[in-house]
């Protein structure tokens, strides 16, 4: 006490401690806690921005693959070339190939042009014929082989126009690189502007791009998600089927039935670390065990569903298990204490309590396979297919079929700069599928979520 | 129990597929990545004109494309492995171990390696003594060999110019790289008298020839494991760089890359059918003759596939970028009699 006294009379300035004036911990401590918070805020601003940037390139370069050149022209289906023998018989219409369609619209088109008076000096007729896509032959002679009775009769056809084309009418062709590109001439070029001038070569809503099949490096203007999109639709489909029954009831299991020892910890730790296997490992299992063991046909949707079902299982086990814990024990109390048996108890009350936790886990488990190229790599769907597979009761599961991120993944391989635009258009199809998900799983969790 | 009918449905449909799991109908193709363009584009136009199911075309390189044809015969092995080097001794035991004894080889075309910079750079003339100047590991400079030390190209040869030195070569998983590195680089060792200094320094010739296909590692020459693409994508990030590309990879992007020449002949499809141009090789794509009348539609593909509609010289592949084969009409022949190919010498 005296020693205070004494001390105070000392000095007359200000306490040394004082909640007004922070001495140099308080201030060093304050200041950390300010940098950590701008730590927080630039870690955001950084995530953000890289989402941006990311978001920003795939519509720039992606979203032009939505919009598509085509030529609309009349076409006479002369009798001599296309049936010479005149007999209307399949097998004779069969015998004349896309060569000879495609030399028919070729000279079709030449003479539409004479006819319409539009001309530029100097363009050969390879050139005129080379505007059209490589499609065509093969479209309009299916038409043909599907209705003899259009041979002899003047339709109008309505073709899409080469990638360069599209490409000028887009501004990704210019004169300038047209000079040096050795797939487009100056002249078509010309010809183009005088027929988007008369409204013959039209730019319009790209339907295709959502609905044809893959198509080979010289026509990537008829090159379209049909097949990936309807693969990765079955993939789903069963990827549902497979894993939700047998997550569910492997959860159940776990969370309700299974007696508390060794070998349930030990599952429980192999399904988190089955989690975390990469998912290239599950096709090489896919490729040992449904393949080459159980002989199913390889670059099916139904393999890849298989495979991508054992990859996502452990998500949804683990999704689903989460969701029957957060059911209050005092539920399960009550049923039992009315004399439910267990079994009833998990199906009228612990069950329907978890089903929106399940089934948004169960969403966002179907989101992240949808997205998976590493295993189907392996099991050969990573392919050029451009046949539809049938309809799903017509065995159309077991045909070769690719997937979303597979035509992403092929395109951007290939050599013409249009695929690379139509690879990021399909990035952004790909992104609204995840989307639709995605808002699906919250909109479920919104609508049903309980909280106690 | 809504959750039972899903589970037997599920069950019912693993069934149902596991008992109609045979009987394909469409042709499978697997193998290299630089034929697969020309695969796909056949694939295509047979899908067009036949009754056929469109083949299924696969890419993932030449070796693992043999590697799966040579697993078996049967349903689920594939029919048709492209290729863009020719079948070696080891996958033929391998594919003699596994019962597949009668393969055709059936050569295509040929496929041009070209040397590409920015279009808007200077123009490049090189020999294959200049490339190896420019990334071997050890070089000749005033008549000793020593680590490479150069950094521009105008430092060796006063003609390039004087612009720093940075090569895209394929990765060695390439097959690509297996031309790259006996047409260029060990050509180049010999010309610029590098291999003879290191004979002279007491190597025999194998060792030497090792010694010449190593490349600088100071991040000069970079391999490049994707594909031509990738390539692309690193040269327009740096403007200095030369690439190493395919003739019709080059052919589709003109726009973008301007050719060098090589021994001061320009690469182009007649070139390279003459044997003028210097760095090419031969692509083939390899036929299981068990399963030539067992698959719909094999046998009319390989004939078509060779036909002069597609592989000629102005079919649509050569338009892509194959250079035909002047002896095409001796594959047909042999495509026809279903000729296997014999043990390779």
């Amino acid at each position: 006490m005296t020693d205070i006294s004494a001390a105070g009379a000392v000095p007359a300035t200000k306490p040394k401690n004082s909640l007004f004036v922070q001495d140099d911990l308080t201030r060093r401590r304050n200041a950390a806690e300010t940098r950590f918070k701008y730590y927080g805020i630039v870690a955001i601003v950084l995530s953000l921005s890289v989402l941006a940037v990311m978001l920003f390139t795939i519509f720039r370069d992606g979203t032009s693959a939505f919009r598509q050149a085509s030529v609309a022209f009349p076409i006479t289906l002369e009798a001599e070339i296309l049936d010479p023998k005149g007999a209307r018989d399949p097998a004779d219409l069969a015998k004349v190939t896309t060569i000879g369609y495609g030399n028919l619209i070729g000279q079709q088109f030449a003479n539409f042009l004479i006819a319409e008076g539009i001309a530029v000096e100097g363009i050969s007729d390879k050139d005129i014929s080379g505007m059209i896509s490589r499609d065509a032959p093969g479209r309009l002679r299916d038409m043909v082989l599907a209705d003899p009775s259009l041979i002899g009769q003047t339709i109008d056809f309505n073709a899409y126009a080469t990638g360069r084309i599209d490409g000028y009418m887009k501004g990704r062709v210019t004169l300038e690189t047209a000079e040096l590109d050795r797939n487009v001439s100056l002249e078509q070029l010309q010809l183009a502007d005088k027929l988007i001038a008369a409204g013959i070569l039209t730019s319009g809503f790209n339907t295709g791009f959502l609905t044809n099949p893959d198509a080979s490096d010289q026509r990537p203007e008829s090159a379209g998600l049909g097949v990936a999109i309807i693969g990765s639709l079955y993939m789903m489909m069963l990827v549902l089927i497979f894993t939700l029954p047998v997550g569910v009831a492997a959860s159940i299991y776990l969370e309700e039935f299974a007696p508390k020892n060794r070998l349930t910890d030990l599952i429980e730790v192999n399904i988190s670390n089955l989690a975390a296997v990469p998912s290239i490992v599950f096709g090489i299992l896919g490729l040992a065990i449904f393949i080459n063991f159980a002989g199913l046909p390889q670059s099916s949707s139904l393999v890849g569903a298989l495979v991508i079902s054992l990859m996502t299982l452990p998500t949804i086990i683990i999704a689903t298990r989460a969701a029957i814990r957060a059911v209050p024990p005092s539920i399960r109390d009550a049923a039992l204490g009315v004399g439910a048996s267990k079994m009833q108890t998990v199906f009228h009350h612990v069950l329907p309590l978890a089903m929106p936790g399940i089934l948004t886990g169960t969403i966002l488990g179907l989101a992240s396979a949808l997205g998976e190229t590493a295993p189907l790599l392996l099991i050969g769907m990573v392919a050029f297919v451009t046949n539809y597979p049938s309809g799903p009761f017509d065995g159309g599961v077991l045909d070769p079929a690719t997937a979303l991120p597979v035509q992403v993944y092929s395109w951007a391989s290939r050599s013409d700069p249009a695929f690379i635009e139509r690879s990021s258009g399909a990035i952004i199809v790909l992104l609204a599928f995840l989307v639709i998900m995605n808002v699906a799983a919250i909109l479920l969790r919104r609508r049903f979520e309980r909280r106690w | 129990m809504k959750l039972m009918h899903i589970t037997t449905s599920a069950f019912a449909i693993a069934a149902l597929s596991a008992g109609a799991a045979s009987a394909r109908d469409q042709v499978q193709i697997t193998g290299s990545s630089t034929v697969l363009p020309y695969a796909t584009i056949v694939a295509e136009a047979f899908g067009e004109n036949f009754d056929f199911p469109t083949p299924v075309v696969e890419g993932g390189g030449s070796g693992a494309g043999r590697a799966k044809m040579c697993e078996g015969v049967g349903e689920n092995t594939v029919d048709i492995a492209n290729s863009s080097s020719r079948i070696s001794q080891k996958d033929l035991d391998t594919c003699a171990a596994n019962g597949v004894n009668e393969v055709m080889e059936v050569r295509i075309g040929y496929d041009g390696i070209v040397f590409a910079s920015d279009v808007a750079g200077p123009a490049f003339a090189f020999t294959p003594a200049d490339i190896y100047n420019a990334i071997g590991e050890q070089v000749l400079k005033d008549g000793a060999l020593v680590a490479n030390p150069h950094t521009q190209w105008a430092e060796f040869n006063p003609n390039l110019p004087a612009q720093d030195i940075l090569m895209l070569v394929p990765g060695t998983k390439h097959g690509t790289r297996e031309v790259f590195d006996t047409r260029v680089i060990i050509a180049g060792c010999e010309e610029s008298g590098a291999m003879k200094a290191m004979m002279d320094a007491g190597m025999d010739e194998d060792a030497a020839e090792e010694g010449c296909m190593k490349l600088r590692t100071d991040g000069r020459s970079v391999d490049i494991d994707g594909d031509y693409t990738e390539t692309l994508a690193r040269l327009d990030a740096d403007k200095n760089a030369v690439g190493v590309f395919g003739l019709s990879f080059y052919q589709n992007n003109t726009d973008k890359l301007q050719v060098a020449t090589m021994s001061g002949i320009v690469p182009s499809t007649e070139s390279i059918a003459s044997g003028e141009y210097p760095v090419s090789r031969p692509l083939y794509f390899y036929v299981k003759l068990a399963h030539m009348d067992v698959i719909p539609g094999l046998k009319e593909y390989v004939e078509f596939f060779v036909s002069d509609d597609m592989a000629g010289p102005n079919g649509p592949l050569a338009q892509y970028g194959l250079v035909s084969d002047p002896e095409l009409a001796a594959t047909q022949a042999m495509v026809a009699a279903r000729t296997p190919m014999g043990p390779l010498e």
